[in-house]
């Protein structure tokens, strides 16, 4: 997984507070094409969740047995599946399936990984190194097989999928805003602060967390798009969400069965996860790098 | 170095502690009466009393947690619930299977991603530097799982040239270890290119270049080695991506290793042998990490543990 310090973004946050500092990033942001095609992409996936039942008119998940498996025409453009589905439409309301989950799994990581790692930096002590030894249990498993592990205990389905991925990217948001909170607490504006009489709550959430907030939107980013690939992670393996409902991993899972005679079937929706994720990493990798002060355009 | 391996051994106590804590309260967060769960719906009253007195669930929280450890140093890792058979040993029976297709994978992660960030950073900014950045991109990107099918379509179903899945030869390992390299190398590729930057314009590699030393022994033996660390770290972190990504890859290629299995018990609801395979793949992790860091001081003899 990319993460938001691998250029050290976290450096400095209070940097783009000002006019100039912002001013500057979106020079940068918008100089680099790559990370505008990203934009772009995910502009167009939004449009597709957004106007699919205006796109694809009807039920995406109704099956039509007589046209099951056709092959790419003018009257479909991807072919159907194996009950006769329309895989452009499918696709089109994977959007919507695939982006909720992206959302879903990061408010997740966020409203459990940011308040911790707050806590842990900011306090320290026991309840730093507490915070700390459970985060380095966690990080012993690889995120996918963490998150398969809550899976199997939460059961399938989006809720269920949502919350094993959130859970399994908890740890990266305490680690990242730790670090962050490390360098922002001995600032002056902190110590002013504190010597003001402000208590620590208000001190956290007026002071460290809007400077936080610059490494955790890199993070974000590149977080729906992990997000995308184990939500269809666990649909291709069946532990995800289900049938008949319209996402990319599940419509892959079931497209496996058909590969000698069909195999477009298999390829659309592998090309969806494809440039969905490409397309957050791109802005992702954008975003850091017009954040990174060494970084020159 | 002994001294050195013995603290890392012995560093790695809280970490397993931390993984038996996880898997302990996994098994009791399970929604309901986790006796029921595991003697399963149709199940007689006696039959969940009898499992809830084998799993010591009539006895305090510590106490079960105790004896769940007790049960871990004798690699006692119960039944699975299906075949009835230790969990050790059906984890065992397919450890062999998903070692060897993540050797093969890192093998050939290393042997293509290396030498492509290194010719990236000897011309950056150059149309291969950024043909080598963008495919690196895509291969981060792609679902392996995909790239797996793609792979069968491509040279299984039309060109008939390999099998599509299965164990038996080396040819069966051939696509499979490919598709779990597809990931890493992406990885491995962009680590070499960053860290060669830096390298190449050091001023140990001016020095070098002007002794009149050719350029090919220019940027192996003064660049690649000193870029060696980052990218040791790098091979070393992204196995745990190959665990995760061996749970997709075997599935596609009906592979019998870990990853199988786990994705086999999940859908059979098999606790004993999910806990006990997820414990492996956890340990696995940290053992590679504890090789990555003695490899450390293999590579540089700058760095001395002692």
């Amino acid at each position: 997984m990319i993460e938001a310090t691998e250029k050290g973004v976290c450096r400095p946050p209070h940097e783009f507070s000002t006019d100039t500092g912002l001013r500057r990033f979106c020079f940068k942001l918008r100089r680099n094409r790559a990370a505008v095609a990203g934009g772009v992409m995910l502009m167009v996936y939004l449009a597709a969740a957004l106007l699919a039942p205006l796109l694809v008119p009807g039920d995406a998940s109704a099956p039509n047995l007589i046209r099951a498996l056709e092959m790419p025409s003018p009257g479909e453009p991807l072919g159907t599946d194996e009950l006769g589905r329309s895989i452009l439409g499918r696709i089109l309301y994977g959007a919507r399936v695939s982006l909720l989950i992206a959302v879903g799994v990061v408010a997740v990581g966020l409203f459990i990984g940011v308040p911790l790692g707050l806590v842990s930096g900011y306090f320290g002590g026991k309840i730093d190194f507490g915070i700390q030894r459970a985060t380095d249990a966690m990080l012993a498993f690889p995120g996918f097989l963490l998150a398969l592990a809550l899976v199997s205990v939460l059961g399938v389905g989006i809720k269920n999928t949502m919350i094993s991925i959130g859970i399994s990217m908890v740890p990266q948001y305490i680690r990242l805003v730790r670090a962050c909170v490390l360098t922002v607490r001995a600032e002056v504006y902190v110590e002013a602060a504190r010597a003001a009489g402000t208590r620590d709550g208000m001190i956290l959430w007026r002071h460290i967390l809007p400077n936080v907030m610059v490494p955790i939107t890199v993070q974000t980013s590149l977080s729906m798009g992990t997000a995308i690939l184990f939500a269809a992670g666990l649909g291709f393996l069946g532990i995800g969400v289900q049938p008949p409902t319209p996402e990319w991993g599940t419509m892959l899972g079931s497209a496996r069965n058909y590969l000698f005679h069909a195999p477009h079937v298999a390829t659309f929706p592998g090309l969806a996860i494809l440039l969905a994720v490409l397309s957050f990493n791109l802005l992702g990798d954008g975003l850091r790098d017009a954040l990174d002060p060494r970084f020159k355009v | 170095m002994f001294n050195f391996i013995i603290k890392r051994l012995l560093a790695m106590i809280p970490v397993l502690i931390g993984i038996s804590l996880l898997l302990f309260f996994m098994l009791r967060m399970l929604p309901g009466d986790p006796a029921q769960v595991l003697a399963g719906q149709m199940a007689s009253a006696e039959e969940i009393e009898t499992i809830r007195r084998q799993l010591g669930l009539d006895r305090p929280i510590y106490e079960q947690y105790l004896s769940y450890l007790s049960r871990l140093a004798h690699l006692d890792l119960g039944r699975s619930a299906r075949t009835q058979n230790p969990v050790i040993e059906e984890v065992w029976a397919r450890l062999p299977n998903t070692m060897l297709l993540a050797v093969a994978a890192i093998s050939l992660a290393c042997l293509f991603g290396i030498p492509a960030g290194v010719v990236s950073a000897m011309r950056p900014y150059t149309w291969v530097d950024y043909l080598v950045t963008m495919a690196s991109l895509f291969g981060i990107s792609m679902p392996v799982f995909w790239l797996g099918i793609m792979l069968v379509v491509v040279f299984s179903v039309i060109l008939k040239w390999l099998p599509a899945g299965g164990t038996g030869s080396w040819q069966h390992v051939i696509l499979p270890s490919v598709t779990l390299a597809s990931f890493v190398v992406a990885f491995i590729a962009r680590m070499t290119r960053s860290t060669m930057l830096e390298t190449l314009n050091q001023d140990y590699t001016t020095t070098a270049r002007s002794k009149g030393l050719k350029e090919n022994v220019v940027v192996i033996k003064h660049a690649l080695k000193n870029a060696l660390i980052p990218i040791v770290t790098v091979v070393g972190l992204q196995f745990g991506l190959l665990l995760g990504g061996a749970v997709l890859t075997e599935t596609v290629f009906a592979w019998p290793g870990l990853g199988r299995l786990i994705v086999d018990s999940i859908l059979a609801r098999d606790y004993p042998v999910i806990q006990g395979t997820i414990l492996i793949f956890g340990l696995l992790y940290i053992l590679v990490n504890l090789a990555v860091d003695i490899l450390y001081a293999l590579i540089d003899p700058r760095i001395r543990y002692d």
